[in-house]
């Protein structure tokens, strides 16, 4: 590398009152590449980022250097994209653009130079929209390439992407990746922090990771590999990461312990049938849209379907409502812990406990808080929960802890059926080795577990039976036959529906 | 985060326990300079007299707030609770001038709020129709039939029977506002001590999770509407009590505007989830002060106006300053 580096972080440390988040970090990036960087939450990637768009200041004694000049010097030359869009869907792609750095003579928009200089951008980044589109009309993905041409417009040199796939569907990452790669042509260097190996296989030139705020290193394309990076990220050796204690071919004679019969909605799930046995960890793949998410909604009676029975050890359940599906059993935890999970505002103890108060309540509906106390510590300590004590608002804890705590809620109400929807999203990979951990114990209860997971890794280590959706059917069993091994292969090749076994497949799955 | 095991957590702890401090005393602070204030500035606020004035002053409002703190709390509003006092204080002294039955004004009063509430819930929970409109609304159907009740006159009762609650007292102490504190306490009690406070929270913090939990969303929703409109009947009574007589078109104009604003100021957020009882009581007497006060020290009608307009917007600014970076 002849070219001098594109952005020099030396020495950097940030200190928030006791807490350390960055020793002495030190990064340096060159023209062009894709640098990943990975950790687990809470390693510090965020603060230096940070650091680096200039919302933090560094502690003294640190250097930021884009581009050969200082930080305040290099305004305009480095980008960050974060999880969250920011940007406004009443307004059109090219408004969004140059959001406030609005092109107009005293005052007035000029509308056609907006235009005229959004065009070649969006173009450049070979996107299918028209500039004049309204923002809200777009789907995620899409937004996500306004967010990347919205960068552009700056002429920003240096892209931080922050977890740039999480949301976005198999297709839609295609395209991210395609347009990384013209970006790279360009001679712009990206920053991409993701939690998912292969993206980081797939996309990075080099790779460093951080662990609880210091630098651990840095690897050449060459030499990435799953082992190395995880024992760099956890700081141990992670062979135990999707280890099986419970029976992983249970009993399948005798009654199931739930079976869905002909679950329709009218429109995403389309006549679902599948049995669930005691103490199985049944895997439900797909692909993004594949109806997955809405066939445990309706299981739980979040939505209202239009057929279908659920029968909990052959007797059937009411499951018209989430409340009369909990009454039976059956416990959800939602891929939207945010939205649809979590109480933030409210305390660790309260989120724990919420599902149970109603049961452990005095006369009167009074609360039991001796009960509520003791349930809330149990959980911290059972789950490992990260947080000071069970009064902390759970909007202060990291997305590992979050979940945890909302698995917790689940796990008060001692359910014979749990529906986990995505429960590693967002989370670092030691919070998953516990989820994994938790539901592995789960099984051996005796808990029926259903995992429905977009990473294929994650849903064959884990599950011992793996459904896979294709547009709102379940298209087909892996293994198809018991015994078999769970292969990638056959689930991917299931879910795009490169195979036509459906119609057997379907009864395979109900036996 | 190996730093975290071993100083940070003492440190958060601190942080988390100021916060609370913070966020139960809330605008006290504001309260007592404003009473120090006015004690400076008239010599004579802080005389047992007065006091006992702005609490009797501040009881029907606080009554109201209460109401309005449950309502708020799971992200609603509720403008009709004006109208509902206006036709409960009219049903109050109405069912007073029944010979040996006239106490019954005051039961009458209340379960004429609890229905008129109930209509406004059922409208919002069944129907999912949005709180603001339909009690925007009611605000003013109720209006009408608080006028209609009295064929749009004054109904008086000079020989009140229940004429003890809104002019005696007990030991010293109004019974408007011991009252009020009873309230506040039950309120307290509901929202801090039981199942269905917890629900309350949970409703107002994310309705869409606490459906997905098996919280009965629909029957909170009824529930606080309810209990807003019992204590707007409880303070239709009170207000009948305390003139013995009422008045369909006038009584409880624009109580609702006083309501909210005590619940605003008492820190609880408008979109639901966060706040407490005893932060409505403070900001309850922080409006009943600036009116007793302004008073006291001569500011004419109009002022008065402008001063508390004026006085809200800059407390609950100060709060909102406070508070910055806490809510996550």
């Amino acid at each position: 590398m002849t070219q001098p580096p594109i952005l020099e972080m030396r020495h950097i440390s940030k200190t928030f009152g006791a807490v350390r988040a960055l020793k002495d970090v030190s990064l340096t990036v060159l023209q062009g590449e894709l640098h990943a960087l990975m950790g687990e939450n809470g390693a510090g990637k965020s603060t230096l980022m940070k650091i680096l768009s200039g919302a933090y200041v560094a502690d003294p004694g640190g250097t930021v250097i884009i581009e050969g000049k200082p930080q305040n010097e290099a305004a305009g030359s480095v980008a960050v994209i974060y999880q969250e869009l920011s940007l406004a869907p009443n307004l059109t792609v090219a408004e969004n653009m140059f959001l406030g750095r609005e092109i107009a003579s005293r005052g007035v928009l000029d509308r056609a130079e907006t235009l005229r200089r959004a065009e070649p951008i969006l173009k450049r980044l070979g996107v299918h929209f028209d500039a004049r589109t309204k923002v809200g009309d777009l789907s995620l993905g899409e937004r996500q390439m306004v967010e990347i041409a919205r960068a552009l417009t700056t002429d920003a040199r240096l892209i931080v992407m922050d977890e740039p796939t999480t949301s976005l569907s198999a297709r839609e990452t295609e395209r991210l990746f395609e347009v990384i790669a013209r970006l790279k042509a360009h001679g712009i260097a990206i920053i991409y922090i993701s939690h998912r190996m292969e993206e980081v296989y797939a996309l990075a030139d080099r790779c460093s990771v951080l662990r609880d705020g210091v630098y651990i290193g840095t690897l050449d394309r060459a030499e990435l590999s799953a082992q190395k990076l995880v024992s760099m990220m956890v700081g141990r050796d992670l062979d135990s990461f999707y280890k099986k204690e419970h029976i992983a071919s249970p009993d399948h004679s005798g009654t199931p312990l739930m079976s869905v019969r002909d679950m329709s909605d009218g429109g995403l799930v389309k006549g679902c049938s599948f049995d669930l046995y005691r103490g199985e960890v049944l895997g439900i793949a797909g692909l993004v849209g594949s109806g997955r998410t809405e066939l445990a909604r309706l299981i739980y009676g979040a939505d209202l379907r239009t057929s279908g029975t659920v029968a909990i050890n052959g007797a059937e359940i009411d499951c018209s409502t989430p409340r009369a599906a909990l009454a039976a059993g059956v416990a959800y935890l939602t891929e939207d812990r945010k939205k649809l999970g979590l109480f933030l505002d409210m305390s660790i103890s309260d989120n724990v406990n919420v599902g149970v108060i109603e049961r452990d309540a005095k006369p009167g509906g009074r609360l039991d808080f001796r009960a509520a106390a003791r349930r809330a510590n149990d959980a911290i300590k059972a789950l490992a929960v990260k947080a000071p004590n069970a009064k902390m608002p759970v909007g202060g804890l990291s997305g590992g802890n979050q979940q945890k705590v909302l698995i917790a809620r689940l796990l008060e109400t001692r359910p014979k059926v749990v529906i986990l929807d995505e429960p590693t999203r967002g989370v670092d990979v030691g919070a998953k080795s516990e989820i994994y951990k938790l539901i592995d114990g789960l099984a051996r209860q005796g808990v029926g577990v259903i995992m429905i997971s977009s990473e294929l890794p994650e849903i064959i280590g884990v599950a011992d039976r793996v459904l896979v959706m294709r547009e709102g059917h379940i298209a087909g069993q892996v293994p198809s036959a018991p015994g078999q091994s769970i292969s990638q292969e056959a689930i991917m090749e299931l879910s795009t529906g490169t195979v036509t076994e459906a119609a057997g497949a379907r009864e395979g799955a109900t036996e | 985060m190996t730093d975290n095991k071993t100083g940070a957590p003492t440190s958060a702890d601190a942080s988390q326990r100021l916060r609370t401090v913070m966020s139960v005393v809330g605008m006290l602070p504001v309260l007592i300079v404003l009473a120090i204030v006015f004690e400076v500035m008239s010599g004579r606020f802080m005389s047992v007299n007065n006091i006992s004035n702005v609490m009797q002053q501040a009881s029907i409002n606080i009554v109201l707030a209460s109401g309005m703190t449950f309502v708020i709390l799971t992200g609603g509003i509720d403008l009709s609770v004006g109208s509902i006092l206006a036709t409960s204080a009219m049903v109050a002294v109405i069912v007073s001038l029944i010979p040996e039955f006239g106490w019954l004004g005051v039961p009458a009063a209340m379960l004429v709020g609890l229905a008129c509430g109930l209509a406004n819930g059922i409208l919002i929970s069944a129907l999912g129709l949005p709180p603001f409109i339909v009690t925007l609304g009611s605000l003013t159907a109720v209006r009408g039939i608080a006028r209609l009740l009295g064929n749009d006159t004054t109904v008086f009762n000079s020989d009140l029977p229940f004429d003890v609650i809104g002019n005696g007292s007990l030991f010293g102490i109004p019974w408007l506002a011991i009252i009020a504190v009873a309230v506040v306490l039950i309120s307290w009690f509901i929202l801090k001590r039981t199942v269905l406070g917890t629900w309350i929270y949970a409703t107002g913090g994310n309705p869409e999770a606490a459906r997905l939990t098996g919280i009965k969303v629909p029957m909170v929703l009824l529930f606080v509407y309810g209990i807003s409109g019992f204590f707007a009947g409880l303070g239709g009574a009170m207000a009948a009590a305390r003139l013995y007589a009422a008045n369909g078109l006038q009584l409880g104009q624009s109580y609702e505007l006083d309501a909210i604003a005590a619940v605003i100021l008492g820190g609880t957020s408008f979109v639901g989830g966060v706040g407490s009882i005893w932060g409505t009581l403070i900001g309850a007497l922080i409006i009943a002060v600036l009116s007793n006060g302004l008073i006291l020290i001569g500011v004419s009608d109009i002022w008065q106006y402008i001063v508390k307009g004026l006085v809200i917007i800059a407390a609950v600014a100060l709060d909102r300053y406070r508070q910055t970076g806490a809510r996550t």
